[in-house]
C-alpha cells in the first residue's frame, strides 16, 4: 500500500483502493469479534482475565463496538464504493490515489481512536465516545474524502441515469457527514444536560438509520441483479424505499430515551415514526426477493447470493423488531434489556454483515481477477457465522425477556443475574464461532489472493466453477 | 447533470432533510435549552465541575482540574458556628468554573438572572479559585435555586474552607464522576430510573431541569447491573463498597461485575504496599474452601482513585 500512496494517480492499478479496503475491513472483522468475544467470556466468567485496568470490561467494550462499526461495517461500505460506483457509473474511480490516502488515514484514524478509547479517553457519551479531536478526525479525514470520491466518480460516470445503489451511496456518504458533524456539537461547542444526552442518541439512531441501513441495501441492489441476471424488480419500490429511509429514518431518534423526561410530543412523534420504519424495510425486503424470481436456485448454489439473501432475510426480525419494540407499549418492557443488545447485533452482526460479506467477496475477487481459493472454507465461514450469530441472537434475546420480567415486576437485581448466566454462556460461545469464522475468510481470501484461479478478461468470477 | 429530475430530486432531499432536522433538534433543542435547573441540576454540575469526559484540563480522563463538596459546620471566615451545615462547593485556584457559572442562562431565566445579581458569580476568577454555595429566593410563587459566590458575598476563600474541615467532611464526587466514565461503569449501570417502573426499588425517575449544566449525563443503555440514581439512598456504607470494589464476590457471590482493586494503586491507607498477587493467592484458597475467612481488603489511600468513586457513589442519593 505505501508505495501507492505517493505513485502517480494513474499509474496506480484500478481497483487498488478497493482491494486495500476490502482487506482492511476483514482485519478489522477479525480483530472486533476477537474483543467481542473476550468481552462475552467476562460477562459469562467475570474472573476471567482480571484486576488488570487496560483488559477490564469498561476498556474494552467500547474498542468493540467501534472496531466493528468503523472498522468492518463502514471500511466494507467503503470498499463496496470504491468498487460498486465506478462499476455502474461505467467509469473509473474518480481517484484512485485518494481512495489509497483513504484507506490509509482510516486505518491510521481508527486505530488512534481505539487506543485513546481503550486508555479511557472518551467523551462518555455512547456510539460517540471518541473525544472530539477523533470526531473531527473521521470527519475530514475519512468521511468527506470518502464522500468526495463518491461523488465525483458519480458525477464524471459514462451512463446517463444514476442506477438505484449509487443514489444511496451519494446521499448516505452525504448525510454521514451531516450526522458526525451535528451529533457531536455538544462536544465541539460543549453542550449539556438533556440536550447532550438527546444528541447523543440523534447520533446513535442517525448512523445507523441514515448510514449503516441504507448503504447496506445499496450493496443488495448491485449484487443480487449482478449475479443472478436478473433486472431490478421495480425501480419505483426503490424510489419508494430511498426516499422514506430520508423522511422516515431520520427522525425517530428520541425513541431511544423513551423514559428519560424529553419532551412527550417528542416521544410521540418518534415513536410514530419508528413504526413507519417499516415503509423502507418492506419497500427493499420485498423488492430485492422479488428480483430473486426464478433464480432461487443460486441461493443454494452461490455463496454471495446466500449471503446476500440471508442478510435480507434477516432484515424482517430487523424491522418487525425495530418498528415495535420502540413504541410505548413495548418499549417500557424490554428498554435497557438484552433484547436491545440481542436486536443492535441482528442489524449490525446479522443484517449488514451479510450483505457486506457478499460485497466484500465478490468485490474482491472481480478486482483481484482470482476465483475464490476454496468454497469449502467459504461455506464454514458462512454455517459458523450464521451459527454465531443464531445463538448470539436467541440467547441475548432470551436474556433480554427475563431482564424485561425482572424489571417490571422489580425482582432483586441478583435473581435476574443469576438467571441470565446460562444465557451470557451462550452468547460468548455464539460470539466466538463468529470469530473463527472470520479468521477462516481472512485465510481464504488471503489464499485467494494468493493462488485463486485466474479469472479471464471479461469474465465474472461467480461464472467459474469452484475448484477446492 | 443537466436533467431536470436531479434539481428536483435535490431539492427534495434538503427539504426532508431539513425539515427532519428542525424537528428532531432545532424545536426540542429549544425546548429542552429553556428548562429550569433544579437543585439537582446545580448540585450535580457544582460537583462535577466543568465537563466530565475527555477535555483540555483532564486529557488522560483521570479526574483531574475537578472540585471537592464539603460539608461546612464552621463558618471559615469569621470561624463562628453555622446554624446547620452548609455544602460548600470549593474550587481552587486553577480549576474551570462549571456551565452555570460562566453561562448562567443555562439555568434558565429566573436562576440566571439571581445566579448573577445576588449570587454575584460575574466576579468569580478562576486565576484565584472561588467557593460557590447554592441558595434559594422566590420568584413569584416559586422558591428558585441559585449559585451564590461565597468568596465575594462570605469572604470564603478555597484555601481557608480546606483548612477548616476534616477529611471525612470532603467529598471527591467530581473526580469520581471521572473514574465513573473512564471505567466503563455505565456500561452495565444506569443513571436512568424509567419512568413506567423501577419507583419502588430503583427510586424516583429524573425530571426535566436535572441535568442542566451536567456533561455528560452517562445515562446507560444496556441494564446489566442495578441503577444507580439513587445508590446511596439504598446503601450508604462506606466498608461495603469497599468490598464491593475490590472484589464483587467478597459480598456478593453470584455478581458478575469486575474487580476494580487496580484503582487502589501501589499503596494503601497507612502507606503499606498493597500485596495484590498474595491477596488473590489467598482469595482463590479462600474460594476454594481451604480458607475460613476471607483475606482482609486493604484500606484505600485518601488520594486513590477508589476513594473518588466511592465519594462520587455514596453522592448518589
Amino acid at each position: 500500500m505505501l508505495k501507492y500512496l505517493f505513485a502517480k494517480n494513474e499509474d496506480i492499478p484500478t481497483g487498488t483502493a478497493a482491494v486495500f479496503f476490502g482487506f482492511s475491513s476483514i482485519v478489522w472483522f477479525v480483530i472486533g469479534t476477537g474483543l467481542g468475544s473476550f468481552n462475552a467470556a467476562k460477562l459469562a466468567f467475570p474472573d476471567f482475565v482480571t484486576g488488570v485496568e487496560y483488559l477490564a470490561f469498561g476498556h474494552m467494550r467500547q474498542v468493540h463496538v467501534h472496531a466493528v462499526i468503523f472498522g468492518w461495517i463502514s471500511m466494507a461500505f467503503a470498499m463496496a464504493m470504491m468498487y460498486i460506483t465506478p462499476v455502474l457509473g461505467n467509469t473509473k474511480l474518480w481517484s484512485e490515489k485518494l481512495g489509497v490516502w483513504n484507506c490509509f488515514l482510516w486505518n491510521v484514524g481508527l486505530s488512534l481512536g481505539l487506543t485513546v478509547l481503550w486508555a479511557g479517553i472518551t467523551s462518555g457519551r455512547e456510539y460517540s465516545d471518541f473525544p472530539w479531536f477523533i470526531d473531527l478526525y473521521i470527519a475530514f479525514f475519512i468521511a468527506i474524502p470518502l464522500a468526495i470520491n463518491v461523488w465525483m466518480t458519480v458525477i464524471t460516470r459514462r451512463t446517463q441515469g444514476i442506477y438505484t445503489t449509487n443514489w444511496f451511496f451519494v446521499g448516505s456518504c452525504f448525510m454521514l457527514i451531516i450526522v458526525f458533524l451535528i451529533g457531536n456539537l455538544p462536544e465541539f461547542f460543549h453542550l449539556t444536560g438533556l440536550t447532550e444526552a438527546y444528541l447523543t442518541w440523534w447520533f446513535a439512531h442517525n448512523v445507523l438509520g441514515l448510514w449503516i441501513t441504507p448503504v447496506a441495501a445499496a450493496i443488495a441492489y448491485y449484487t443480487i441483479p449482478k449475479v443472478t441476471g436478473n433486472p431490478l424488480y421495480s425501480h419505483r419500490i426503490g424510489h419508494l424505499h430511498f426516499w422514506s429511509v430520508v423522511v422516515f429514518y431520520s427522525t425517530p431518534a428520541a425513541h431511544h430515551l423513551m423514559s428519560a423526561p424529553l419532551p412527550e410530543w417528542l416521544k410521540s412523534f418518534a415513536s410514530v415514526e419508528g413504526v413507519l420504519i417499516l415503509v423502507p424495510a418492506i419497500a427493499f425486503v420485498s423488492n430485492i426477493l422479488l428480483t430473486m424470481q426464478g433464480k432461487w436456485n443460486m441461493f443454494v448454489e452461490n455463496l454471495e447470493i446466500r449471503f446476500t439473501v440471508t442478510g435480507v432475510l434477516l432484515a424482517i426480525p430487523l424491522n418487525m423488531q425495530g418498528g415495535f419494540q420502540q413504541t410505548r407499549a413495548i418499549n417500557w418492557y424490554v428498554h435497557g434489556t438484552g433484547w436491545i443488545v440481542a436486536h443492535a447485533h441482528l442489524a449490525l452482526l446479522g443484517f449488514s454483515t451479510f450483505l457486506e460479506g457478499a460485497a466484500v467477496y465478490l468485490g474482491l475477487q472481480t478486482l483481484m481477477k482470482r476465483k475464490l481459493y476454496s468454497l469449502t472454507l467459504g461455506n464454514v465461514h458462512f454455517w459458523l457465522l450464521l451459527i454465531g450469530f443464531a445463538t448470539y441472537w436467541i440467547s441475548m434475546t432470551i436474556a433480554g425477556l427475563i431482564q424485561g420480567a425482572g424489571k417490571i415486576y422489580e425482582v432483586p437485581y441478583i435473581d435476574v443475574v443469576i438467571a441470565e448466566h446460562p444465557y451470557m454462556i451462550a452468547r460468548w460461545v455464539g460470539g466466538t464461532m463468529v470469530f473463527i469464522s472470520n479468521v477462516v475468510w481472512l485465510y481464504n481470501m488471503w489464499m485467494t489472493a494468493r493462488v485463486g484461479t485466474v479469472v479471464p478478461n471479461g469474465r465474472m468470477p461467480h461464472e467459474l466453477a469452484y475448484e477446492r | 447533470m443537466n436533467f431536470r429530475e436531479y434539481k428536483v430530486g435535490s431539492r427534495m432531499f434538503s427539504f426532508a432533510l431539513g425539515t427532519s432536522m428542525c424537528i428532531t433538534i432545532l424545536f426540542p433543542a429549544m425546548e429542552m435549552g429553556a428548562a429550569d435547573a433544579t437543585d439537582i441540576a446545580i448540585d450535580k454540575q457544582l460537583t462535577a465541575g466543568r465537563e466530565t469526559g475527555f477535555n483540555y484540563d483532564d486529557l488522560l480522563v483521570q479526574g483531574a482540574n475537578k472540585p471537592m463538596k464539603v460539608s461546612l459546620s464552621v463558618d471559615p471566615a469569621t470561624k463562628q458556628p453555622l446554624a446547620q451545615p452548609v455544602d460548600a462547593y470549593v474550587y481552587p485556584a486553577g480549576v474551570s468554573f462549571p456551565s452555570g457559572i460562566l453561562h448562567p442562562r443555562i439555568l434558565g431565566k429566573d436562576s440566571a438572572s439571581l445566579t448573577e445579581s445576588h449570587g454575584r458569580v460575574t466576579e468569580a476568577q478562576k486565576t484565584a479559585g472561588a467557593v460557590f454555595i447554592i441558595k434559594h429566593d422566590k420568584v413569584g410563587e416559586r422558591n428558585v435555586p441559585y449559585i451564590s459566590n461565597a468568596t465575594a458575598i462570605l469572604g470564603w476563600q478555597p484555601d481557608a474552607v480546606m483548612a477548616s474541615v476534616k477529611d471525612e467532611d470532603v467529598s471527591k464526587a467530581g473526580a469520581g464522576k471521572t473514574i465513573f466514565v473512564r471505567e466503563g461503569c455505565w456500561w452495565c449501570h444506569t443513571l436512568l430510573p424509567e419512568q413506567t417502573q423501577d419507583w419502588q426499588v430503583f427510586g424516583a425517575p429524573p425530571m426535566l431541569g436535572d441535568f442542566n449544566g451536567e456533561s455528560p449525563t452517562a445515562f446507560g443503555s444496556d441494564r446489566k447491573a442495578p441503577d444507580l440514581l439513587h445508590v446511596a439512598s439504598r446503601n450508604s456504607s462506606k466498608e461495603w463498597m469497599m468490598l464491593h470494589f475490590f472484589n464483587p464476590r467478597l459480598v456478593q457471590s453470584h455478581s458478575i461485575m469486575p474487580r476494580f482493586d487496580y484503582l487502589w494503586g501501589e499503596t494503601d491507607a497507612k502507606g503499606n504496599k498493597i500485596d495484590y498477587d498474595k491477596w488473590r493467592a489467598e482469595y482463590n484458597d479462600y474460594h476454594a474452601g481451604k480458607r475460613v475467612d476471607a483475606p482482609e481488603v486493604p484500606e484505600y489511600a485518601k488520594d486513590s482513585r477508589i476513594r473518588a468513586l466511592v465519594d462520587y457513589m455514596l453522592s448518589l442519593k
